[in-house]
């Protein structure tokens, strides 16, 4: 789309927000290249992109986080100036950040009566006013008192939209909003949007999956490698049918490249995909999980009730579930990071409890984590002693304390080669690479020097298609070795698409384990909501 | 797909610096600092009525032009280098050892306790080994209650190093004033190790052999740190804690042995000062090292070898410095307020150049780099 | 022994407490405000020495302590203008600024000090006393405890002030987001910067009183490195008290105590020796360290800067 359309957009009156030619550039990347999107009021209008498209660095700016180099923003008709958050929010654009911008330890009330003050004193009885109103019009329940940390995501996202909401917003944005509720949370998501849509709020719906812009979306705009693609609107989309217009998005997001992604998990549709990649369970146990008990820490969900569950040889068992419930600390748990609060782990017949970290890597144990740059690399050391990080002391690397660099930079030109990891040399400091980037390093660090069962926590989250593809094929291929993978993700598609079985986790237990043939996600989806055993 | 990698894939200045002109622009990188804090220095100098020209050439010819002066320089250099290495090794592993001048005073008070008998019971080179190895095992000693403290409750080491800083002067003066009191002198004071014991010179010169302990101590240490899988551990841990934990590295020893190791190479400048200049420990007395080295040890990046030019010059101003002061009627506080000067002007050039870096890669950007698939910068 | 537990010895704990804490509490209190908004203020010691000479200097050529008392507030303000330059809106590293801080105002009011005063040494006069009517007739704590000068109330009263703003204003409500959840503040529209800087000059003044509380009433002169040591003691104190004012005041005065128990043992007969004495309020620190500060209870966001767009 040109700056021309810009120009023309649609009648002020139902043009909420309007952004003509934003370019916005960090150090090395344009994320976003001269982009035009038009809102209308009443309306959701999806952005949609692979991951890394630009599409939150988009609404950044929108929200005053980011300043554009170029471009103008235009609310309610007239040319805007947004240069931090405050000016946006007195323009009356709300937006609900990916990660929660809540304060965990603070209650509701607290949160709610964040920016919010005139005067001196803090004004609780118009804050819970406030919050009684609009709790009734969007049809939650929330208790002014609780603290934060307390509530699940699905009530965090709620306060949140209150709390966008109370600031007097007209148009709402919500980055990703779906990736960390429930099928049921989902359900409750959508009908606060229908009641925001006839308050005549407009709404702006950040994804990266396909069938969810559909679904929810009046209108969707395509947004790829930080440029606009294409939008597809109203009347296009009622009048197409589902395949016609899942081959057109398809020819936005990736042009050429249609038939070679055909499997690429973020295409298909839940139903499709049960089934996909199931192998009866062969080898001998391998990791074995035996009534597991895991504190959480500070308000968080651990493994709450006694689990047990087996990894065999060869297989890979997905753990499904909504982010927050348990997953981390049973990560912590098997890689040795956190004490197991009752119960024991056994890697092919040896007791891990009373094991450290560096004694189950030894024994074949490794571990993907989902913090990448928090605990996955360390940031300012070369790629090639990143690779090695897990090893240090060890032969050929390390002969009697001594280090031994030309041992450490063969390596890692092997490993840069075979999972074509992109970095201009091996002593590139790993801090400056991609997420994409960094995921390889990790993810080649973790599969080398024979694995034997790797956990792998959220393996592909935050990925563009292509790097989230090449780490499910690494998956697929460790255990097609012999080895065995713990995949836990947040993501169902991927794990109907990788998985051989597929157990679940709510609220810290373990609900079920179920085998992956077609059927087999209305089945995980039901033991999501319901929580009952099915086997 | 290009990466968001460091600058190799950015076209950069076709003339690629020559290797004078880069160490010739890392030098001033790091000296910079000082110089802007003598000009700051000077001008206060002047406000006060005093000539800063005067003041900065007393330092120069006291510290350095002369023999005599070169000689304490270099004396004082001994102590001086090896409690920078105590500073280092910690700092590295993102430790905030504050501690020193406890740790030093400390193992002082101890080694000129002993100093004396020990003198009578063994050939004198024995004892002066021995009592080098007892300053470093007090030192390192005294630093056990804060690393335990940190390792296994994650408590804050700046306050509780800083806390056992002040007991270990306390307890050192209230040893000097105990049980190691010599009964011959009306000043309180340990008992005096005969001239002829203490560390011999290097021939040729008034410099005693502390200096090359110190150097030989700086190599080493500068070994186990690049070379060794141990220093990597410390840097790691220096770096990101949280990868630390997550390597499997042994977090909780490598902060114990670090803390120690810092410790005993402060506690072994003690005894080399002792055992080099003094031949005994008067109450009351306090070089404080310490607090003045920080800013060296930050000025040098924490690099062991960096750091000699450094004290060097640190060590210039020390003597020098003194004897200015005096001729000028000024405290010797007047280093204090240099040193924290030095702090600020190198926070402040630090500052500069991260924002230039910064300008200049947003041109770079600007400037036609094509559409690399950007990160979402929240998920990268 | 029995002859120590005297009317007499209690009496001078009492005050000794008081003279010795006031500075602490005020110094404590400051640290707390910044503490909250996430700042780690070390050089608090050094403000705390510019706010003593600042205020024995003024205090000393007016001849009323009440604008010395100002004039300490105004210098521990300026100090603190160095943490909000290169902490705050730098975003430097606040353990290197703070020793310098400590530093270069440890080696400025030395410098100062010697150039003004070398040679003389002026004395202020003491700071009148007020009694309260009624509760300082009470005995052994009556006279000690309610009988006063009246920037020892006016301390007192700061601790409800403090609380009161923190947990009860915007401005508090703001400060505590500040130090736990930088961002999430940000993203309500309110300038992380501005809220950091209130609080550390608020810290500043704070501390600048403290200073000036040790020279004007409890010394009446100035000394070099006369806080010694006092200014961490206060960093552990409010550490501790994790954001609750009311347990500022009860560690200031327990450290009161064991600052003034000397003077109050000698009063008594018993004489411990200069070095134990000085040792007592740092050991007292660890013991209380090792006792208590398992559960350290400080905000998330302490020591790191804010840049918009990190997470």
């Amino acid at each position: 789309m040109s700056l021309a359309a810009c120009d023309r957009g649609g009648s002020p009156d139902a043009a909420a927000v309007q952004l003509c030619g934003i370019t916005k550039l960090f150090p090395g990347v344009r994320a976003n290249d001269c982009v035009d999107l038009l809102v209308q009021r009443g309306e959701v209008h999806c952005l949609l992109g692979e991951n890394g498209a630009g599409k939150s660095t988009l609404m950044n700016v929108l929200a005053g986080i980011y300043l554009p180099e170029e471009g103008t923003i235009r609310v309610g008709g007239e040319d805007v100036s947004i240069t931090c958050p405050r000016d946006a929010i007195d323009l009356g654009i709300g937006m609900v950040h990916q990660h929660s911008s809540l304060i965990p330890d603070f209650t509701v009330l607290e949160n709610l009566m964040l920016g919010q003050g005139e005067g001196v004193r803090l004004n609780i009885k118009k804050a819970e006013e406030g919050l009684a109103r609009l709790s009734a019009m969007l049809g939650v329940e929330v208790h002014p008192g609780t603290t934060v940390k307390r509530l699940s995501l699905g009530q965090q996202q709620q306060v949140e939209i209150i709390k966008s909401l109370r600031q007097g917003s007209k148009v709402l944005i919500l980055d990703e909003p779906t990736s960390m509720l429930t099928p049921g949370g989902i359900e409750d998501l959508e009908r606060v949007l229908m009641q925001l849509k006839q308050q005549g709020l407009a709404v702006v719906f950040i994804t990266h999956k396909l069938h969810e812009a559909f679904t929810i979306g009046d209108r969707v705009s395509v947004l790829r490698h930080g440029r606009l693609a294409g939008t597809l609107d109203r009347e296009t989309m009622a009048a197409a049918s589902t395949a016609e217009m899942q081959s057109l998005v398809v020819d936005l997001m990736f042009p050429g490249e249609a038939e070679s992604l055909a499997s690429v998990a973020e295409l298909r549709d839940l139903s499709e995909l049960g089934g996909v990649g199931a192998k009866a369970v062969a080898g001998e146990p391998l990791l074995e999980l035996h009534e597991v008990m895991v504190a959480g820490k500070s308000g968080e969900i651990g493994i709450e009730e006694a689990l047990s569950l087996t990894v065999h040889a060869g297989e890979v068992l997905g753990v499904a579930g909504v982010d927050g419930n348990g997953q981390r600390p049973l990560a912590e748990a098997i890689a040795g990071q956190r004490p197991l609060a009752r119960g024991d782990i056994k890697l092919a017949g040896a007791s891990l409890r009373k094991l450290s970290i560096h004694a189950r890597q030894r024994l074949g144990l490794r571990y993907v984590t989902d913090d990448r740059l928090g605990e996955g690399i360390v940031g300012p050391l070369s790629v090639a002693l990143n690779l090695v990080m897990k090893r240090i002391g060890s032969a050929p690397f390390w002969v009697r304390g001594r280090t031994r660099p030309a041992a450490i930079d063969t390596n890692a030109d092997a490993l840069v080669e075979e999972y074509n990891i992109m970095t201009p040399s091996i002593h590139t400091h790993a801090g400056s690479l991609s997420g994409g980037t960094i995921q390889k390093v990790v993810v080649a660090r973790e599969l080398s020097f024979d694995p034997k069962v790797v956990v792998f926590n959220k393996p592909t989250y935050g990925l563009d298609a292509r790097t989230a593809a090449a780490v499910r094929a690494r998956i697929r291929e460790l255990a097609d070795g012999g080895a065995g993978a713990l995949v836990i993700s947040t993501d169902l598609e991927e794990l109907l698409v990788l998985s051989d079985r597929v157990a679940v986790l709510s609220r810290g237990r373990l609900v079920g384990v179920v085998q992956n043939k077609p059927g087999a996600e209305q089945e995980v989806g039901a033991l999501m909501i319901g929580g009952s055993h099915v086997e | 797909m290009s990466d968001r990698a460091s600058g190799a894939t950015l076209s950069e200045a076709v003339r690629v610096p020559s290797v004078w002109e880069r160490g010739g622009k890392a030098f001033w990188r790091r000296a910079a600092p000082i110089v802007y804090a003598l000009l700051a220095g000077g001008v206060l100098l002047l406000v006060m009525g005093k000539n800063p020209a005067a003041f900065y050439w007393t330092t120069l010819e006291s510290g350095l032009l002369t023999w005599p002066g070169l000689t304490q320089t270099l004396i004082r250099l001994a102590p001086l280098l090896l409690m920078s290495a105590g500073f280092i090794v910690a700092f590295q592993a993102g430790l905030w050892n504050i501690g020193g001048d406890g740790q030093f005073l400390l193992a002082a008070a101890v080694v000129g306790g002993l100093g004396a008998s020990m003198m009578g019971v063994m050939p004198f080179w024995l004892a002066l080994i021995l009592l080098c190895v007892i300053g470093f095992v007090v030192g390192g000693a005294w630093t056990v209650v804060p690393s335990f403290l940190k390792a296994y409750y994650g408590m804050n080491e700046i306050i509780t190093t800083l806390m056992m800083a002040f007991i270990g002067i306390n307890l050192a003066n209230l040893l000097i004033k105990g049980p190691f009191l010599s009964h011959e002198t009306l000043v309180p004071q340990t008992k005096v190790i005969p001239f002829k014991y203490l560390l011999p010179y290097i021939p040729g010169t008034r410099i005693h052999v502390g200096l090359m302990i110190a150097l030989v101590v700086l190599a080493l240490v500068h070994f186990l740190q690049t070379r060794t899988g141990y220093g990597l551990r410390l840097r790691i841990l220096g770096m990101n804690p949280k990868a630390a934990v997550h390597a499997g590295l042994s977090v909780k020893k490598d902060i114990m042995t670090s803390f120690a190791l810092s410790g005993g190479l402060i506690g072994l400048a003690a005894a080399v000062e002792i055992l080099g200049v003094w031949g005994y420990v008067r109450a009351d007395w306090n070089p404080a090292f310490g607090m003045t080295l920080f800013a060296i040890v930050f000025l040098a990046g924490l690099d062991v070898m960096v750091v000699i030019p450094f004290v060097f010059f640190f060590a210039v101003i020390q003597i020098g410095g003194h004897e200015a002061a005096r001729q000028a009627g000024l405290p010797n506080d007047f280093l204090l307020l240099l040193v924290g000067l030095i702090l600020f002007f190198m926070v402040l050039t630090e500052w500069t150049r991260i924002r230039a870096r910064f300008n200049k890669m947003r041109k770079k950007a600007a400037a036609g780099v094509t559409a690399a698939p950007a990160e979402d910068v929240n998920n990268g | 022994m029995g002859s120590v537990l005297t009317t007499d010895f209690f009496a001078a704990l009492i005050s000794g407490a008081i003279l010795a804490g006031m500075p602490l509490l005020l110094a404590a209190l400051g640290e707390t405000i910044s503490e909250q908004a996430g700042l780690l203020d070390i050089g608090l010691e050094g403000t705390m020495l510019l706010g003593a000479y600042a205020g024995f200097v003024v205090a000393n050529w007016t001849g009323s302590s009440w604008i010395g008392f100002l004039a300490a507030i105004v210098a521990g303000m300026a100090v603190n203008v160095l943490m909000v330059v290169f902490c705050v809106r730098m975003g430097r590293d606040q353990i290197v600024v703070g020793i310098a801080i400590l530093l270069s105002m440890e080696g400025l009011t030395s410098l100062l000090h010697a150039a003004q005063f070398g040679t003389s040494y002026p004395r202020l006069d003491g700071v009148p006393t007020v009694a309260i009517p009624g509760l300082s007739k009470i005995p052994v704590i009556g006279p000690s405890l309610f009988s006063q000068p009246l920037i020892v109330y006016i301390g007192f009263a700061l601790i409800f002030v403090v609380g009161w703003m923190l947990y009860k204003t915007n401005l508090g409500l703001n400060i505590r987001a500040a130090g736990w959840r930088p961002v999430a503040l940000d993203n309500a529209g309110v300038s992380v910067m501005r809220i950091r800087t209130i609080a550390s000059l608020s810290t500043g003044a704070l501390a600048g009183l403290g200073g000036g509380y040790m020279a004007i009433v409890t010394a009446g002169i100035f000394v070099p490195f006369m806080t010694g040591g006092l200014g961490f003691i206060a960093i552990v104190i409010a550490m501790l008290g994790r954001g609750r004012p009311i347990w500022v005041l009860i560690g200031s005065l327990l450290f009161g105590v064991a600052l003034s128990i000397a003077t109050a043992l000698q009063l008594v007969g018993i004489n411990i020796s200069a070095d134990v004495v000085q040792m007592l309020p740092f050991v007292a620190v660890m013991v209380a360290l090792a006792i208590l500060a398992r559960q350290s209870y400080l905000p998330a966001a302490l020591g790191t800067p804010f840049v918009r767009g990190e997470r």
